[in-house]
């Protein structure tokens, strides 16, 4: 069910907007359908990534915590 | 639009998706409900007011209205110093003090400004702080706390007042494109 990511992108550390700015800078790297993965600490993000996929149209497949990191899949429209 | 956000959450309960798109995708849509979202990026007592005044008129108009809290406007949330704000006398040549404005550069000036504006609003039996903050919750006014600003300034949830939701730019645009009123204060 879970998709391979094509890239990963550690955003850990940082505060707002870096998270949703990256992904948005990597997302141009990726073609249509391919699944970026984005890895951030930034509690703003919980509510940032959707607003920024809801936005954005691109798809937020998966969202979770992982030993503290906050983990999203996101598939490139 | 929900429809792109998967619901297989790995962990249910950690990024709650279904209420925060609720929250956002109410608008002017499918209601007559109008919208109000505004920045207080101020931690002055004087900027303290006007986007609590505005955001419970708005609540009291039957508009639904939020505030994203960033820089030092983040104080106005703060346990340890909401109730404590203070107006700057120097530098600000509005200020209705019968002396030169430097003065305001002598120490106690601030607390002396502060206190003067204090007794203006009690004067004209305007709420505190506290309780225009008080009134804003009961008025359902969203109170949002910027997390950059958080991380920056080191504070945690703990020293904010209870009900704040926590989040960044991007959900705090997302949430003023659907509004009819924007506001930087």
């Amino acid at each position: 069910m879970a998709q391979t990511a094509a890239i990963t992108i550690d955003s850990r550390g940082e505060l707002c907007p870096l998270p949703v700015v990256k992904l948005a800078l990597a997302l141009e790297e990726l073609g249509s359908g391919q699944v970026a993965e984005l890895l951030a600490t930034d509690p703003g993000s919980k509510a940032d990534v959707p607003a920024w996929a809801e936005m954005t149209g691109h798809a937020l497949l998966r969202a979770g915590e992982r030993d503290g990191t906050f983990v999203y899949l996101v598939q490139k429209a | 639009m929900s429809a792109r956000v998967a619901k297989d959450l790995e962990i249910k309960g950690v990024l709650d998706y279904e209420a925060f798109l609720k929250l956002h995708a109410q608008a002017h849509k499918d209601t007559d409900v109008k919208r109000v979202a505004l920045v207080a990026s101020k931690g002055t007592l004087d900027m303290a007011y006007p986007p609590l005044i505005l955001a419970s008129t708005a609540a009291a108009m039957g508009m639904e209205c939020g505030i994203f809290f960033t820089f030092y406007g983040l104080d106005i949330l703060h346990k340890g110093k909401l109730a404590s704000l203070k107006v700057a006398p120097l530098a600000n040549p509005a200020m209705p003090m019968p002396v030169p404005n430097i003065i305001g550069a002598i120490p106690g000036m601030t607390g002396m400004a502060t206190w003067m504006m204090n007794r203006m609003m009690s004067k004209q039996r305007m709420p505190r702080i506290p309780e225009l903050l008080e009134t804003c919750k009961k008025l359902k006014v969203r109170l949002i706390a910027c997390t950059t600003t958080m991380g920056v300034m080191g504070v945690s949830q703990k020293d904010l007042i209870d009900g704040v939701s926590l989040e960044g730019a991007a959900a705090f645009l997302n949430y003023a494109s659907k509004a009819q009123v924007t506001l930087f204060i």
